[in-house]
């Protein structure tokens, strides 16, 4: 039990160790601490904001991916009936042009067969007259007869 | 027995006697130095104030990183001390509570010293010639008041700065008691003087005396406890109960030693709440 220099001393030592801690220690753990701390705090609102906005990204994407897709099956339904009526439409055609190409070569056939008809019939006029010719050892005069000729003609 | 006595009384004395440059004789006497009492406060200063400045060096320069190690157990006292200094006092004061963190920490590596064995460190100095080491200082009256008196001298430094020397003196004679009749009140003065200056001068006694007897206290158990096998020595070890004694002395310095660990952390925290309440009252108007 006594008091002596060192309580000078301890005081002394003290009064140092305040200062040092004071300046040197406790702003230079607690404020990078705090700074630390608001950066975490910081972290966390903007991950929360990034994850909202991800769901909002996500539900917009979707939307648009559902519209897309309705989008998409409608220019389907819209070319297979495109496609259908172009079929119908072609089919149609064909058949229309099958049926005029068949009138056209009946009518042709019918031409030719008048035709042909006329010349044979020209033809055994011609026989018939040179037969005839023949027959009266005479010439005909074609241009007095042709009348009668052309009559004979077309009764065959 | 009998002639054991004066050994035992030696042996206690020898763990009470500082060392120092030459005896004290009288209670109060300033050419007297505790070498040990200076060596191991520095120590610990050095100590608290070297590892706490490395981590406050990494600290600084880690913000983006995640605190490890020393440094998280560092942190997280300096943080502890903030919130507790923050529960009592809302001022701007930026001395508070670095004080408080010195002032927790160093009494806390003081009275740690406790825990070191009673007789390692003094018998190590024995070994280079050293005839007394008292490795404690919070067991030394001068290391105690050392820290109290420094926390009063600031107690009243900042009254007297926040409040005005007249309002510092105001608060020393105008409370407990006041009246609104001047000749009464100025009756009253010497009395609320008397009051409040023992109110006054009783915080750093206690303060100093409480930390000083706990752990005093303490170091005295360890000593008491070292006396079971001292009369023995090694000797003792060729007989059972020998063997029995140390044993029991180990056993009972291991349990003293965990309550300890918890007195020593109560008294450093003691220390620097009543730090904190005495220098937050000091920037309280009333």
């Amino acid at each position: 039990m006594h008091v002596n220099l060192t309580l000078v001393i301890q005081m002394a030592v003290f009064a140092v160790l305040i200062w040092f801690t004071m300046k040197f220690v406790w702003p230079m753990i607690l404020g990078p601490m705090q700074e630390r701390e608001r950066r975490i705090a910081q972290g966390l609102a903007a991950a929360g904001k990034g994850e909202e906005e991800l769901e909002r990204a996500r539900a917009s994407a979707e939307s648009i991916l559902r519209e897309a897709r309705e989008r998409a099956g409608v220019i389907v339904e819209q070319a297979q009936r495109g496609a259908t009526e172009i079929l119908d439409h072609a089919r149609s055609a064909a058949t229309q042009e099958g049926q005029r190409l068949v009138a056209a070569a009946h009518e042709q056939i019918e031409f030719d067969a008048a035709r042909a008809k006329e010349q044979l019939r020209q033809q055994v006029g011609a026989i018939a007259v040179a037969a005839a010719a023949k027959l009266l050892e005479r010439e005909i005069d074609a241009r007095a007869h042709e009348a009668l000729l052309s009559e004979f003609a077309a009764q065959l | 027995m009998a002639a054991a006595k004066p050994q035992i009384g030696g042996y206690i004395l020898e763990h009470l006697t500082f060392l120092t440059n030459k005896p004290q004789t009288s209670l109060v006497n300033f050419t007297v130095i505790d070498y040990d009492t200076v060596f191991f406060s520095v120590l610990l200063a050095v100590l608290f104030a070297g590892s706490f400045y490395w981590v406050a060096r990494r600290a600084s320069g880690s913000v983006n990183s995640a605190p490890r190690g020393f440094q998280s157990f560092v942190e997280m006292i300096v943080e502890w001390v903030d919130s507790q200094v923050r529960d009592v006092y809302h001022g701007t004061n930026r001395l508070i509570a670095p004080l408080a963190l010195t002032i927790f920490c160093w009494v806390y590596l003081f009275n740690f010293m406790d825990l070191v064995p009673v007789d390692l460190l003094p018998d190590l100095a024995k070994t280079v010639g050293l005839a007394h080491l008292k490795v404690v200082p919070s067991t030394d009256l001068n290391g105690v008041f050392g820290l109290s008196l420094t926390v009063f001298l600031l107690t009243i430094f900042y009254s007297i700065k926040v409040k005005g020397p007249l309002g510092f003196l105001g608060e020393l004679t105008l409370h407990p008691f006041s009246s609104k009749n001047k000749l009464v009140q100025a009756l009253f003065v010497p009395v609320n003087f008397v009051l409040e200056s023992v109110t006054l001068l009783a915080r750093p006694v206690s303060l100093a005396l409480r930390l000083f007897g706990n752990i005093f206290a303490g170091e005295m158990i360890f000593v008491l406890l070292a006396l079971l096998t001292l009369e023995h020595s090694y000797a003792g070890l060729a007989s059972l109960s020998g063997w029995g004694l140390m044993f029991l002395q180990a056993l009972l310095t291991f349990v003293w030693g965990v309550f300890h660990l918890l007195i020593i952390t109560i008294q450093a925290f003691i220390f620097m709440v009543l730090t904190i309440v005495y220098l937050a009252m000091a920037h309280e108007h009333h």
